[in-house]
């Protein structure tokens, strides 16, 4: 009988989980989004995946201290002062591909006209490296895929503290209410005043933030603000329910109640919330990166840092798989993550809705 | 007759600030000293219009909210004695707890839409820690076949958003009366459903209330409703009691002026039937006032009691 | 009399993702000059979406596929949004089951009448519309100084009576009331019956009643039609109807309503749940909630049709015999 009725059980379960489903995909935004996600949920997985299969030499491909030692014959040429010339267009366009300024060859012979063997880094996208290589030689499409792993880590986990936080003081300031909810709600106030980035700047200028220092940071800051202003008004029409009142009348104690009726019924909305600050997370580790603020040893705004600091930024499309990958990819997994959050919000918000 | 509760001078008063700024506050007396007693076995319907201090009583009485004076009495299966609820210990308290349960007007809000309906259920038994899990169980089955929703294995994993309107108010009523109260309180448990499910329901309340012995306090603004379920009828407005009587002779002797429009203006089912037209008129509640003038509540005899106040300007 | 309103075979689903909703399924009937036309049935039956098809108000997703409304003899099905402007208020009106919500709560109670009136009689000077509203308001029994007054500081009751007044202010022909009531309490619900009733006689005007409740139906209708799962099953005069009444579905609502006079009888309960309106086929809905089911009606052999049982009573044929 009792396994009966498990197994009546996981079904209503499953069928409840394929009409969300069904809502959800719906949502053509929503589906994009997933797809966006998982394209990079894959690229996470996939790395160590090369690594132990041994299709990618560790040496060659780590996306930190691998090297590959690529050269390519370059001709000489003398870069001339004043543009246009003839060959030259603007000053960008010399050295040309496959040619090499006298001026920065240092400690070498070489003349005008001559034709030498150098090291190509940073390499531009080949059969070999299909992002390319940086200028110490590594795989960009290795970084990109290390790059993806630190999003996932820090976003997910900042914002699971986050909303952690936010459900837990939420539904307290909700359900106690008097001086417990005046409190809280000052405290939110005074966070949501605080400027964000300025004040993860001061952070890493005094402490070195590994990734796992900013998940805690960024969820902190995330938890104890707005969000717990907007879980207490949820809360807060949970509370008044008669499925409250009626384990109330039955004498059900005030944490009970809190955990087994108010907590479910908010955790909806928080899920949601969720999804929306990862967004948040992975977005605020790249600027802090690209200031060159975090102890890190590969992300996506560090790319984006190191690719500035050697110049490469200058120097417009020419080094593009430096900056552009990196780029799009934060671009894209915070616009997927929000766009799965949108998808979500038509689901448990029925009047999103579509017929 | 022994009685299962008394109610005397009940006052439930509101403090509503007049405005963001003002620290003045004034004072609604949503339940303005209300008494009454339901007697072992019987029902009283509460009615009145919106607003009249029908579920302020309901949910002082549930302790749901703290009343502001006056003394509820219980009756103690133990001795029959009455007992007043304010000197009850802890353990009284739990007692008290297990024989008052409530069922309220919306079935769709009544019921934790994230719990199983054995859940739900469940939930009184787990609180006061009766019997062992098995019982539990069974007593859960038991029950949702006493409220006719069978077989109750197809039900117990179901979640409440997969159930009707009629269905929810039948898993309310199984939650309420797994503790076997002695005492009820229902607030319109019927108002929100439909008429085709709405006798079915009543029905169902009426014959468990009978079976199990159970009292209970009706709430309704339908006076229709309460003379289909009530042995007696209140009559409460603006938070104050009209009249009681036993419900026919309510129906067919009302004194209160009150008392007498909400009686003109309710429908009949019937189109050959037409409605006097009820002009307020003090005359004969004066008369009766006249003669009893030291009282607030006359007893006309035949357990008929009137109350004297004319609700200056309220009437119409 | 003549007839002001002729529905013939109308029906209405709605496109949802599950399927067709079949709201409104093959409903005929007729409103005659100066009569009051009541439609009952539980929630979900089709009524308010019957009142919606009349004034082409329904939802983007809901669509007429068949039948014709002709009102005033001027077919209304197929009539531009600029020309059914013109008919709807003009000639027929709507009052709300929810009266809290139609009014805008910004602007005050006597400009959103003018509003209206302004709509279709733009020669009129705000004198005499201002005048005009006076009048109704006597009519309705509403104080003058409401016109100056914004929703929020208006009772329940005295917003539906404004409501009321605005469904005048532009001289209908017809007005279909939908659930007026539903949210007032009774005496105040017997208050505003009567205004419906009086307006009506000054008006000479036509009403549709829509309720759930049988009661106000009994007490405010010449004429009835019993909606069931989007069908009317049962229609007819009131009082025939009332006293014998011949579809299955239509003694049990009349005997499942409890009623303050007379011998307090035993009510009949009505089991089961009213049926999804999705993928139906035009077999009787009703069958498989049937007290007692002849075997026809068991085994929903018959499709769904009126027949004629007196000169103005006509019921399904399908429940006609299941007692």
């Amino acid at each position: 009988m009792k396994n009966n009725n498990n197994k009546i059980e996981k079904k209503l379960r499953r069928e409840a989980f394929s009409k969300n489903w069904k809502l959800f995909k719906q949502s053509r935004l929503g589906m994009v989004g997933l797809y966006i996600v998982f394209f990079f949920f894959i690229l996470t997985i996939l790395q160590p995946i090369l690594f132990i299969t041994g299709f990618w030499n560790e040496a060659v491909y780590h996306p930190v201290v691998g090297y590959d030692d690529l050269t390519s014959d370059f001709i000489v040429v003398d870069c001339p002062k004043e543009y246009p010339t003839e060959k030259y267009q603007s000053r960008t366009d010399c050295p040309a591909r496959n040619e090499v300024n006298i001026k920065t060859l240092f400690y070498n012979t070489a003349e005008v006209g001559d034709t030498i063997e150098l090291n190509l880094q940073p390499a531009p996208p080949s059969r070999r490296h299909i992002l390319g290589t940086d200028s110490l030689g590594r795989d960009v499409f290795s970084q990109i895929m290390e790059g993806s792993q630190v999003a996932f880590l820090l976003g997910i986990l900042s914002a699971t503290l986050g909303v952690g936080i936010s459900t837990l003081l939420g539904t307290i300031a909700a359900f106690y209410g008097g001086r417990i909810d005046a409190y809280l709600m000052r405290q939110s106030d005074l966070v949501l005043m605080l400027p964000t980035l300025p004040l993860l700047f001061i952070i890493s200028a005094f402490a070195e933030l590994k990734i796992w220092h900013l998940a805690v940071v960024l969820g902190t800051i995330g938890g104890l603000g707005g969000s717990v202003i907007t879980i207490k008004s949820q809360a807060l029409q949970v509370k008044v329910k008669p499925f409250v009142d009626s384990a109330r009348i039955t004498g059900g104690s005030n944490m009970k109640i809190l955990f087994s009726h108010v907590l479910p019924n908010v955790a909806p909305l928080a899920l949601l919330f969720m999804v929306f600050s990862v967004t948040g997370a992975i977005a605020s580790e790249s600027v802090l990166s690209f200031l060159g603020l975090l102890n890190i040893e590969m992300s996506w705004g560090l790319m984006i840092y190191l690719a500035q600091v050697e110049g490469f930024i200058f120097s417009g499309m020419k080094y593009w798989w430096l900056i552009l990958p990196a780029g799009l990819s934060v671009t894209f997994l915070t616009g997927g993550f929000y766009l799965v959050g949108r998808g979500l919000d038509e689901v448990f918000n029925p009047r999103l809705r579509k017929r | 007759m022994t009685k299962i509760l008394e109610v005397k001078n009940l006052e439930k008063h509101f403090e509503v600030s007049k405005g963001i700024f003002s620290r003045n506050k004034t004072i609604v007396k949503a339940v303005d000293g209300i008494s009454f007693e339901i007697l072992k076995g019987e029902s009283l319907g509460l009615v009145g219009q919106s607003g009249c201090g029908k579920t302020t009583t309901a949910r002082a009485l549930s302790l749901l909210d703290p009343k502001t004076s006056g003394t509820i009495l219980f009756n103690d299966s133990n001795d029959n004695s009455m007992i007043n609820i304010d000197d009850l210990d802890e353990e009284g308290m739990k007692n008290f707890r297990r024989n008052i349960q409530m069922i309220f007007q919306d079935p769709y809000e009544s019921l934790n839409p994230r719990w199983t309906i054995k859940d739900i259920i469940l939930e009184p038994l787990n609180i006061h820690n009766i019997g062992s899990t098995e019982d539990r169980e069974e007593a859960v089955k038991e029950i949702l076949q006493t409220v006719g929703i069978t077989p109750p294995e197809n039900y117990l994993p179901r979640y409440p958003h997969e159930l009707s309107g009629g269905q929810r108010q039948r898993v309310s009523i199984a939650r309420t009366l797994i503790m076997k109260p002695r005492f009820l309180i229902c607030d319109e448990p019927t108002s929100m459903l439909d008429v085709s499910i709405r006798i079915s329901i009543m029905d169902l309340m009426m014959k468990l209330a009978d079976d199990l012995d159970v009292s209970y306090l009706y709430i309704t603004h339908d006076l229709a409703v309460a003379r289909y379920m009530c042995n007696n009828i209140a009559v409460m407005f603006n938070g104050k009691l009209v009249e009681i009587a036993p419900t026919e002779e309510l129906l067919q002797n009302p004194i209160h002026p009150y008392t007498k429009r909400l009686i003109s203006s309710i429908p009949i089912p019937d189109p050959t039937y037409t409605r006097e037209n009820y002009e307020i008129d003090f005359t004969e509640l004066r008369s009766i006032k006249a003669a009893n003038q030291d009282s607030s509540m006359i007893d006309l005899g035949n357990k008929h009691l009137l109350s004297t106040n004319e609700f200056e300007g309220l009437l119409y | 009399m003549s007839s002001i309103l002729e529905v013939t075979n109308l029906s209405m689903h709605y496109e949802t993702i599950s399927g067709n909703v079949d709201a409104v399924k093959d409903v005929t009937f007729n409103v005659k000059q100066g009569e009051s036309f009541g439609l009952v049935g539980e929630s979900g039956c089709g009524k308010t979406s019957v009142a919606m098809t009349l004034l082409q108000l329904q939802p983007e997703n809901g669509k007429i596929s068949q039948g014709s409304i002709k009102f005033d003899s001027n077919e209304m099905i197929g009539l531009s949004e600029n020309e059914l402007r013109k008919i709807r208020w003009k000639g027929m009106s709507i009052v709300f089951q929810g009266a809290m919500n139609a009014w805008n709560p910004v602007v005050k109670v006597g400009e959103q009448i003018r509003e209206a009136m302004r709509e279709h009689s733009p020669n009129n000077s705000k004198s005499e519309n201002t005048k005009k509203i006076r009048e109704l308001f006597e009519m309705v029994g509403l104080d003058e100084s409401v016109i100056e007054r914004f929703p929020h500081e208006l009772s329940g009751g005295m917003k539906q009576r404004a409501m009321i007044a605005l469904a005048l202010s532009c001289d209908p022909k017809l007005i279909i009331a939908d659930e007026p009531t539903t949210a007032l309490d009774v005496v105040i619900q017997d208050q505003i019956l009567k205004e419906i009733r009086k307006v009506q006689e000054v008006f000479g005007l036509s009403l549709i009643y829509i309720s759930h409740d049988i009661a106000v139906i009994a007490e405010m209708t010449d004429n009835m039609a019993v909606m069931y799962a989007g069908s009317i099953v049962e229609l007819g005069k009131t009082e025939e109807i009332f006293k014998d009444p011949k579809h299955a579905y239509t003694r049990m609502l009349l005997e499942s309503t409890p009623s303050i006079i007379g011998e307090k009888k035993k009510l009949r309960s009505l089991d089961g749940e009213p049926p999804t309106l999705i993928n139906n086929d035009n077999k009787c809905l009703f069958s498989y909630r049937c007290p007692n089911p002849t075997n026809e009606c068991k085994n929903r052999e018959l499709d769904m049709e009126l027949i004629k049982i007196s000169s103005s009573h006509y019921v399904d044929k399908c429940c006609i015999d299941c007692e």
